[in-house]
């Protein structure tokens, strides 16, 4: 199979479509599993007893907001280097997600940081980053949509998507190369995890509950912006007249 | 070199530059991204003088002491090498404690006392359960023991 077939919008619109379903299950089953080990399975931290438990949420969310990013820029690359309009389309796709669990990351944060280091908000480098890849988001969202014609959006948005993607590796390494207030990192590729076996096993079941749910939403979008950007093409107008839209 | 080779260079291109200028502006800015200082670099001098800045560490164990009033506390910040006593008055973070992190916003008086008006408890990332850190304070006492 030539998975390159897939970069055709009207070959991946259906192939989306059926994936849809298979990851917005997937999303559910792992985020009830993942609360139910957070909330019930985990047990109280030494130090910070039950309000810990914000890492269940706070944790999976920063992360899949610096690798919806990543994503971003990827596929921005791919689109400027070779032309192909559904990468693109993947770009648009990604960031409204990618902004919804920044902008968890960093309410869920301020929740945690107020009853623990005693301040809703700091100006450290980790939060500071944070914050920034959230105006990224924002910035990414508002210039595509500002910019009439589609091709030159595209454009504009991948170049913000690009730069935007130095900031990912300075907010993962904040706490290593500043002295910050938040704290280090519990689990990287680098060391074994600091944390009690079932603390992160709701951790991890949570990142994949975000994984699948981003899957899902995002197909589902990008089937929409297929669909709007592809509308003068024979088989679009057929779908879009199929599902009841248009004339 | 077919043209989509040369915008793919292109892009890498201008991404390494970009990475290289972003990497020397946050060194020629280090001195303003840290959080806090350390006790040493309040020792050697390092710290702005005459203006409010932080200083970090761990509270030392035993220097904690409430004055008569109940509002004003003092304390020891230490990075085990060198101390900065501190003042403070007003409430302490729950998770403020003894031979743990915590970060001082304030400054630094002639007589080398640091007058805070903002204390932050600073914690680790090492999660496990109450019964798991018995064990450990416990096995680190036995070791203790054991070496007198």
């Amino acid at each position: 199979m030539n998975i390159f077939r897939f970069s055709s919008p009207q070959t991946f619109y259906p192939l989306a479509g059926r994936l849809v379903p298979v990851f917005a299950v997937l999303a559910a089953v792992c985020c009830a599993l993942g609360l139910w080990l957070g909330f019930f399975v985990a047990p109280t931290d030494a130090v910070q007893g039950e309000v810990y438990r914000v890492i269940f949420i706070h944790v999976p969310a920063a992360w899949m907001s610096m690798f919806i990013y990543l994503v971003m820029a990827f596929w921005s690359a791919i689109g400027l280097g070779l032309g192909t309009r559904l990468s693109f389309y993947m770009t648009q796709a990604l960031a409204p997600t990618g902004a919804l669990f920044c902008f968890i990351a960093l309410w869920t944060g301020a929740l945690w940081g107020r009853p623990t280091w005693g301040a809703y908000w700091v100006w450290d480098a980790r939060l500071t980053s944070q914050l920034l890849l959230q105006f990224l988001y924002f910035g990414f969202i508002a210039l595509t949509r500002s910019i009439e014609d589609p091709r030159r959006a595209d454009r504009a948005g991948a170049i913000i998507a690009l730069v935007g993607a130095v900031n990912v590796p300075i907010i993962y390494f904040s706490v290593q190369w500043w002295s910050t207030l938040h704290q280090g990192a519990s689990v990287s590729m680098t060391k074994a995890p600091s944390m009690a076996s079932t603390m992160l096993w709701g951790m991890l079941v949570m990142a994949f509950a975000a994984w699948f749910y981003s899957l899902a939403v995002v197909f589902a979008r990008v089937r929409s912006i297929i669909l709007e950007r592809e509308r003068h093409t024979d088989w679009a107008r057929a779908e879009i007249a199929r599902l009841g839209g248009g004339r | 070199m077919k043209p989509r080779h040369k915008r793919f260079l292109l892009i890498g291109v201008a991404l390494i530059l970009l990475g290289g200028a972003a990497a020397l502006v946050l060194n020629a800015f280090q001195d303003n991204i840290v959080f806090f200082h350390t006790p040493s670099e309040v020792a050697e001098g390092k710290v702005p003088q005459g203006r409010t800045f932080r200083v970090g560490g761990m509270v030392q164990a035993g220097s904690l002491s409430r004055e008569a009033d109940g509002m004003t506390v003092r304390f020891v910040i230490t990075d085990t090498a060198k101390t900065v006593p501190v003042v403070y008055k007003g409430a302490l973070p729950d998770l403020f404690k003894e031979a743990k992190g915590a970060v001082a916003q304030g400054t630094l008086g002639a007589d080398g006392v640091f007058t805070a008006t903002e204390v932050l408890a600073k914690h680790d990332e090492n999660y496990m359960p109450p019964e798991a850190k018995d064990a450990i304070d416990k096995a680190h006492k036995t070791a203790r023991t054991v070496s007198q």
